[in-house]
């Protein structure tokens, strides 16, 4: 067995291994997700993703607040926000997470991971701002290069796309670098 | 959207949430972990997903039954996109679909991550004049696919691919997360 690569001890309460691990096999996950991207192309005609149901989002609600301006922008006149596919898979993607954990007794029901206390204490309010921000850099990164995690990072690399090796690269060189600067340092 | 694709979309979306939380990537920890490189299990379940992936997706292209969604490679917007997208992914931990299927697990942090994602894409969407003009004109390949750019025919290529991810999956089988 290989040893894990440890770039320094972890801090009391933080290392992300204290746990008993994955319902099912990740391979077997893994395979699965790679048959639904067989049935999504189709039947739907449509590759797997994530982050355009934010961008969907967003221009619907800037639809109802803005709608002059929202119709203005360059973005929203190349894709006009609709309730669209995106948004109804990213939608049951919730309820679908919900099933398997109250299936498998996974249920969280938490604001804050006992990891993250141990590190950065317990206040709501800290964990709120650093989410809200990481959130909005990573919608405006995704749209940036074309897709997140699983637009790039699963239905991109699956197809093969030059493009797509690149971002999910650099998705994970900017995260391992900023991960190990918050957690380790 | 007609009642077919309605219903495809949301059976499809569920089966995703499912399959993310079986396999552990809808915790926290196990994205972090990633990460700080002392979890594997995100890289597993993404090589398995693109192994099994492409060669039913090239078949079933090959056989005429499907299309290709391909996104263009643009050099410039790929790298500094997703180095944007990095930091805001080690700073929420979820990214925008694990983050759905964390907010469904009942970590309620993923929601603020949500309120962010959506601000993020208004934000994007109000430069995106600009980008197209700058950042997205770098290096802009088209729909480049890895064949292409190492002059090999597609078929024998996903053969190597797919014997590679199957050598890679074996390495990580030694990592017990």
């Amino acid at each position: 067995m290989l040893p894990q690569i440890a770039w320094a001890a972890a801090p009391a309460g933080t290392d992300p291994r204290a746990y008993s691990g994955p319902v099912w096999s990740p391979y077997i996950a893994g395979a699965g997700i790679g048959l639904l991207s067989w049935l999504t192309f189709y039947f739907s005609d449509k590759a797997i993703g994530a982050s355009s149901f934010y961008a969907s989002l967003a221009g619907l609600i800037g639809k109802v607040v803005a709608p002059r301006h929202t119709a203005s922008l360059k973005y929203y006149r190349d894709n006009p926000p609709k309730l669209d596919w995106a948004i109804v898979f990213i939608a049951f993607t919730i309820a679908g997470s919900f099933l398997a954990a109250w299936t498998g007794g996974e249920i969280t029901n938490q604001w804050l991971h006992p990891m993250w206390v141990a590190r950065f204490g317990d206040s709501v309010a800290l964990r709120a701002v650093v989410g809200f921000v990481g959130g909005i850099l990573m919608a405006f990164g995704a749209r940036l290069a074309g897709g997140c995690t699983s637009g790039h990072g699963i239905s991109g690399t699956l197809q093969l796309s030059v493009g797509s090796w690149i971002a999910i690269t650099s998705m994970f060189a900017g995260g391992i670098v900023s991960a190990l600067l918050m957690w380790r340092v | 959207m007609k009642a077919g694709k309605l219903f495809g979309a949301a059976l499809f979306g569920l089966l995703f949430g499912f399959l993310l939380q079986k396999g552990g990537v809808a915790k926290f920890n196990v994205l972090i972990g990633a990460l700080l490189l002392d979890d594997w299990t995100v890289v597993k379940v993404m090589m398995s997903a693109i192994l099994v992936g492409m060669l039913g997706v090239f078949t079933l292209h090959w056989l005429g039954k499907v299309n290709l969604h391909i996104n263009p490679t643009r050099i410039g917007a790929n790298i500094v996109g997703g180095l944007i997208f990095g930091v805001g992914f080690a700073l929420l931990a979820y990214c925008p679909g694990t983050g759905a299927a964390a907010l469904g697990q009942g970590n309620w942090d993923a929601i603020l991550g949500m309120l962010g994602l959506i601000a993020g894409s208004y934000l994007y969407a109000e430069l995106s004049g600009w980008l197209t003009r700058t950042v997205e004109t770098w290096g802009n390949k088209g729909k480049l696919m890895l064949p292409e750019l190492f002059h090999l025919r597609r078929a024998p290529f996903i053969a190597g691919f797919a014997v590679f991810l199957i050598l890679l999956l074996g390495v990580l089988k030694a990592f017990p997360r």
